[in-house]
C-alpha cells in the first residue's frame, strides 16, 4: 500500500507545532497502525531526521498509551479498539492519514504525538481507592454480590485510562473515564463505605484538572475502546447530586474520647 | 440546566395546550382566547409560574453561556482534522447555536405579544378584554413573520431533540427499563410538540 501521512509535528511543549506530510510506500495491510509508524520511524532515522515520537507499551489493547487521533477520531476507524489494535486493511491504497495528538487543556503536548496525562492519575489518587486493607485473599464468595452489580463494576473495571473519552468529547471532558472509576469501586461492598466522599473528591479534581463539561453528545461511548457505557456517567451524576445534597465530612480523630 | 430545560419543556406544554384555542378564528374563538389570556396575566397562581418561567429562561441560557465557554477553554487548539458527524449528531453538537437562535426567537415573540399584551395599545372585544386574539391573526397573516416563526419551532425541535433525554441523564436518571422510553418520548416530544406550535401560524396564515 501507498499512503499519504499528515502527521503532528512539535518539537516540545513550547513549540507551535505543524502537520507535515510524509509519504509511504509499501505498507503490509497485515501491519498494525503502530507497526506502519515503526516503518515511517526507520526511513527517517535513515534519513537523519527525528523519528515521530508516540506513546505505546503492551500493543495489545490493555496499556491504553497509544493515544492518536486518526482520521478525525481516536484510534482511528473501527469501533471497540485501540491505535495498537487498528490494522493498515482498514485503510485503502492511496489514502491520505491525518495523525494528532489527544487535543485537551489538562493533556499538554510533550512531544509530537506525546501527551501528559497525569491529569488522570490525579483524579484516581483524589479518590478511586479504597482504605480498607483487605488481607490476605478471601474465599471468592464469601461476600454475597448481586450479579448485576458485579458484571457492572467489572464492566466499569475494564477502563484503560486510555483517554478516548476526552479526545472525542467536543468538550474535552473527562467524564466517561471518572465515571467508570466511580461505578467500578462504588458498585462493590467494599468501596460503597466510602462512595459519597469518593464521588465528590473526583468531581472536584476532575474539574481542578480543567476538563470541559459533559453536555451528553455520547461521542465518548462511541468511541471508548472497551465499550464504557454512558450508564456509568448518569450513575456518577446520581450520586454526586445525592452526595452533595448528604455527605457529612468525617469528624477529625476517632477513637477515645 | 437539566431543571430548568426540563421545566421550561413542562412550560412548552402549557403554552400549546393556550395556544391550540387559536384554531379558533371567529368571534366565538376571539371571545374565548381573550378571556383566556386576561386569566393568564391576572390569575396569582399563573404568575408564579409565569415568574419561574422567565427565570428558568434566563437562567438556562446564561448557565449554558457560561459551560459553552468553559468547554471551549478546556480544548484551546483545535484538531487540524475532526469527524465529529462520525460519533454524535447534529442537535447534540450545536446545542448552544441552538438555544441562543431559540432566545432571539424568545425576544421577538414577546416583543410581538406579550409587551403588547400587557402595555400596548390593544383594542378591546365584545367582552370588553383586551384583544390578544386580532392582533396574532393579523400578525400571523404577515407571509415572513409566520415562516420565521416555522423555522424556530424546527430549531427548538432540534433543540429538543438533543435536549430531553440529555436532561434525564444530566439529573442521573437512568435505569436500563425506563431509559429507552424516556429516549423515545424525547424523540417524539421534539417532533410533536414543536409542529403543533407551527402549525397553527400556517392555519391562520391560510384560513385564519
Ligand atoms: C423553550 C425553550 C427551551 C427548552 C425547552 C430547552 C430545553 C433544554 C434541555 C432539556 C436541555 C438539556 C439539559 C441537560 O442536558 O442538562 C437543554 C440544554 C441546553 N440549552 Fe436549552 N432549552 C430552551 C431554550 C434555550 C435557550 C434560550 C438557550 C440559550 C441561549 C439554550 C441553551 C442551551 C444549552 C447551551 C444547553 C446545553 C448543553 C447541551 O446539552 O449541549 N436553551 N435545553
Ligand atoms: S472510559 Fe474508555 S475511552 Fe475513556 S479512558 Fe477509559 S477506556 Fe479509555
Ligand atoms: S499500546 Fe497498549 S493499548 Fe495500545
Amino acid at each position: 500500500m501507498n499512503l499519504k501521512l499528515k502527521i503532528w509535528r512539535q518539537k516540545g511543549p513550547k513549540d507551535n507545532g505543524k502537520m507535515v506530510d510524509y509519504p509511504i510506500s509499501d505498507i503490509s495491510p497485515d501491519m498494525s497502525f503502530l507497526e506502519m509508524i515503526d516503518v515511517l520511524n526507520d526511513q527517517l532515522v535513515e534519513k537523519g531526521d527525528e523519528p515521530v515520537a508516540f506513546d505505546h507499551d503492551c500493543r495489545e489493547g490493555i496499556c491504553g498509551s497509544c493515544s492518536m487521533y486518526i482520521n478525525g477520531e481516536p484510534h482511528g476507524p473501527g469501533r471497540g479498539i485501540t491505535t495498537c489494535q487498528l490494522h493498515m486493511r482498514s485503510f485503502n491504497d492511496g489514502d491520505t492519514i491525518h495523525i494528532e495528538p489527544w487535543r485537551a487543556a489538562p493533556f499538554p503536548i510533550i512531544k509530537d504525538l506525546v501527551t501528559d496525562r497525569s491529569a488522570f492519575d490525579r483524579i484516581i489518587q483524589a479518590g478511586g481507592y479504597i482504605s480498607v486493607n483487605s488481607g490476605s485473599p478471601v474465599d471468592a464468595n464469601a461476600i454475597p454480590i448481586n450479579k448485576q452489580n458485579s458484571d457492572e463494576a467489572f464492566d466499569a473495571a475494564t477502563c484503560i485510562g486510555c483517554g478516548a473519552c476526552v479526545a472525542a468529547c467536543k468538550n474535552a471532558s473527562a467524564m466517561l473515564f471518572t465515571s467508570a472509576k466511580v461505578s467500578h469501586l462504588s458498585l462493590l461492598p467494599q468501596g460503597e463505605v466510602e462512595a459519597q466522599k469518593r464521588v465528590l473528591a473526583m468531581v472536584n479534581q476532575m474539574d481542578e484538572e480543567g476538563f470541559g463539561n459533559c453536555t451528553n453528545t455520547g461521542a465518548c461511548e462511541v468511541e471508548c475502546p472497551k465499550g464504557i457505557s454512558l450508564e456509568h456517567i448518569a450513575r456518577m451524576n446520581r450520586q454526586f447530586l445525592g452526595a452533595a445534597i448528604s455527605h457529612s465530612p468525617e469528624k477529625g480523630g476517632g477513637g477515645g474520647e | 440546566m437539566a431543571a430548568t430545560g426540563l421545566f421550561l419543556c413542562i412550560f412548552l406544554l402549557g403554552h400549546l395546550a393556550g395556544n391550540l384555542q387559536l384554531f379558533l378564528t371567529d368571534e366565538a374563538g376571539k371571545l374565548q382566547f381573550n378571556a383566556y389570556a386576561l386569566f393568564m396575566t391576572t390569575f396569582p397562581a399563573v404568575k408564579i409560574l409565569s415568574y419561574l418561567t422567565y427565570f428558568s429562561i434566563v437562567f438556562h441560557a446564561v448557565d449554558g453561556f457560561l459551560l459553552t465557554i468553559q468547554n471551549r477553554k478546556a480544548r484551546p487548539t483545535k484538531y487540524a482534522y475532526s469527524r465529529p458527524d462520525k460519533n454524535t449528531n447534529f442537535a447534540a453538537r450545536n446545542m448552544a447555536v441552538l438555544g441562543s437562535l431559540i432566545l432571539v426567537f424568545i425576544v421577538l415573540h414577546m416583543r410581538s405579544f406579550w409587551y403588547e399584551m400587557h402595555w400596548g395599545e390593544l383594542g378591546t372585544d365584545a367582552a370588553g378584554n383586551r384583544d390578544l386574539h386580532t392582533l396574532v391573526m393579523t400578525s400571523f397573516k404577515n407571509w415572513w413573520y409566520t415562516l420565521i416563526y416555522v423555522i424556530s419551532m424546527g430549531v427548538l425541535g432540534f433543540h429538543l431533540w438533543h435536549g430531553f433525554q440529555s436532561g434525564f441523564q444530566s439529573l442521573g436518571l437512568s435505569h436500563p427499563r425506563y431509559s429507552p422510553i424516556i429516549k423515545k418520548t424525547g424523540y417524539a416530544f421534539a417532533v410533536l410538540i414543536p409542529l403543533l406550535f407551527a402549525v397553527i401560524p400556517v392555519y391562520i396564515y391560510f384560513f385564519g
